[in-house]
């Protein structure tokens, strides 16, 4: 065992990308589309990864941090990624034009398990910059539209303005092939055209066959409870539901320590859990 | 295994015989402790029990840089160089056993194969103090993750060869090595049975995965993080505590940026906080469960053992007496005579 040789690519090495398009979701939500530099790697990398996993994105001098990627391997040649001003490295990230450079590690994480999914309703409720994650599970179901049962997409927001991917979620309600409900809690433009109130309110819509449903759910810590309980009312399992989790991370690779709850690695047993692993896992949640 | 005899007289010489292999490091005495240190072989202190800090130093370093960025570009970097590192007692090599384990799993990490392969690690038997309890954590016997290993009989000692590497490294110095006869066996026979009678401490482990689970409520966490200073002085010292940080430094004179690696703690306050400045554990009761929890049950479930391997560091370190001994004792609701214990709970 000890003297067993490891020949590997240094895992902390980022890659180089460029930041090629960049606009405002909402005041302080910005997504970024990056292209891998290496053109060798691009599709690799852009093809590969499953829905909820996330990327290490480093600016030298500054620092590193994970961020969900947002866009779906089904569409490979760029990483989207929606990001909130709220640090030191986020802060810097916002600075940037067009044609910047950004460095990425990755992808990490253990991913929505779709493989699982298939054949199954599905069901995805999201909250605020919850949506990051679940838009790539999202378009990856549609882009394979025939994999799945029913899906049922319910997202919620403070304001229409705090509302991530608006417009691309006004033009998806119009499919017919899933149901797309979107609600604000308050709506102070006067315009909103669908309805108000908190997420939970949309659950009246939403017909599935409970023991064979995925259900998925992120956004603010608040909120879980309350979508859960919906979850177990319509007979979901509790290891068919579905959560992707926020923790501290530096390394992505379940080294650095940081993320660790209980015995549980976020960064490489998660950032998705299930109902099982939190009732299990003493500070999940 | 294969096993050799050294006579006292060839020590010296056969210890300096391995620096071919390496720069020779070896525990050495400073202040009223011991380090390892590179020194010559007269100095080491054999009766040296636990260095303060670890050797888990020599595999990842306390603070390394591990890449440079310049001209946009970013380069892998790492000094490597060859070391015996000598007096590794069996508590030191289950360790770095744990941490070979978990540095090699998943994705391996290039900086500790490295260094690990660099390293030729000479094991030495000891005989225990009364801050000991390997003997509790099934660690006081080893039988892989050395390349050699030393048995201290007084007159002699008996030269345990673990692998090829220590196969190649006493190559060249058989001279000094003879074969074991009966007698050399029945000293090592009595040897053992002295050795393992003179174990004072007993931390009784027994069902620990448990009892930690069900005491997740328990006020003994409050009650010790009233005392914890957060200082980070016990996974310093602990030999399997593996967490580091990782941040970006620029050097002035050479106009590049170093991303550095260097030890963290979890009981820190920043240890467990996302930007924004939300924290998942701001109290330090918080943080001292997830210690203890991680070692005793983290480990168990992974590993299948705990991450304990009795050399007494915490008890040694610990400014307020928090360690692997006081909380298991408390959490056993047995009498311990802890300094935090005698504390007046307050915000409990």
């Amino acid at each position: 065992m000890l003297e067993e040789k490891y020949q590997v690519e240094n895992p902390y090495m980022p890659e180089r990308a460029r930041i090629v398009r960049k606009y405002d979701l909402t005041k302080d939500v910005r997504f970024f589309q990056v292209r891998i530099c290496d053109q060798d790697k691009v599709f690799h990398l852009t093809s590969n990864y499953k829905p909820g996993q996330f990327m290490m994105m480093s600016i030298p001098n500054v620092g590193e941090a994970p961020f969900s990627i947002t866009s779906t391997p089904s569409r490979p040649g760029l990483f989207e990624f929606c990001i909130r001003k709220v640090g030191k490295l986020t802060t810097k990230l916002f600075e940037l034009k067009e044609n910047s450079f950004v460095w990425l590690r990755g992808p990490f994480g253990n991913g929505f398990p779709v493989e699982k999914m298939i054949g199954k309703d599905l069901l995805f409720v999201a909250g605020g910059l919850g949506a990051a994650p679940l838009r790539s599970l999202l378009l990856y179901a549609l882009d394979n539209r025939d994999l799945f049962g029913k899906i049922f997409y319910l997202h919620g927001a403070k304001t229409p303005e705090d509302m991530l991917f608006r417009e691309e979620f006004f033009r998806l309600k119009e499919r017919d092939d899933f149901e797309c409900h979107l609600t604000v809690d308050s709506d102070p433009t006067g315009v909103w055209p669908f309805e108000k109130g908190v997420v939970t309110k949309l659950f009246r819509h939403v017909e599935v066959d409970g023991k064979n449903t995925a259900a998925v759910v992120c956004g603010p810590p608040v909120m879980y409870k309350y979508v859960v309980e919906e979850f177990l009312k319509l007979g979901i399992p509790d290891d068919q539901i579905f959560m992707t989790l926020e923790r501290r991370m530096k390394c992505g690779m379940g080294k650095c320590g940081q993320c660790v709850v209980g015995h549980k690695y976020t960064c490489v047993d998660g950032p998705v859990f299930t109902l099982w692993d939190v009732k299990n896992i003493k500070g999940l949640i | 295994m294969r096993v050799l005899k050294l006579k006292r007289e060839n020590f010296l010489p056969f210890l300096k015989g391995l620096e071919k292999w390496g720069e020779l490091w070896g525990p050495v005495k400073k202040g009223r402790g011991y380090v390892y240190a590179k020194a010559e072989p007269e100095k080491f202190e054999l009766k040296a029990l636990r260095t303060l800090i670890p050797a888990k130093k020599f595999f990842v370093p306390k603070k390394a840089t591990i890449l440079k960025f310049k001209n946009g570009e970013w380069k892998e970097h790492q000094e490597v160089k060859n070391r015996v590192i000598f007096g590794l007692h069996p508590c030191e090599i289950h360790a770095l056993n744990i941490y070979h384990k978990f540095y090699t799993r998943l994705y391996p990490d290039p900086y500790y194969v490295k260094n690990r392969e660099a390293t030729l690690i000479v094991g030495l038997s000891c005989i225990p103090d009364d801050k000991c309890f390997c003997y509790n954590t099934a660690t006081s016997t080893v039988n892989e993750g050395f390349d050699l290993f030393l048995t201290d009989l007084e007159d002699k000692l008996l030269v345990w060869v673990g692998s090829p590497k220590g196969e190649d490294a006493i190559k060249g110095l058989t001279h000094f090595l003879e074969d074991v006869n009966q007698k050399d066996i029945d000293d090592y026979i009595s040897w053992r049975k002295k050795r393992d009678g003179s174990f004072k401490l007993e931390v009784d482990l027994e069902g620990m995965p448990e009892i930690v689970s069900f005491s997740y409520e328990s006020p003994v966490w409050e009650e010790m993080g009233e005392a914890c200073l957060s200082c980070g002085t016990c996974t310093m010292v602990c030999p399997t505590c593996t967490c580091f940080d990782i941040e970006d430094e620029f050097d002035l004179r050479s106009d590049e940026m170093n991303r550095q690696r260097f030890w963290y703690s979890c009981v820190f306050r920043e240890y467990s906080m996302v930007a924004g400045g939300h924290n998942f554990r701001e109290a330090r009761s918080e943080r001292l469960k997830l210690w203890y929890t991680h070692k005793l049950v983290g480990f168990m479930s992974e590993y299948g053992s705990p991450a304990c391997v009795g050399c007494g560091r915490c008890i040694a370190s610990c400014p307020v007496g928090i360690n692997i001994l006081s909380v298991v004792r408390a959490l056993r609701k047995e009498k311990t005579d802890a300094f935090w214990k005698r504390m007046e709970v307050k915000n409990a």
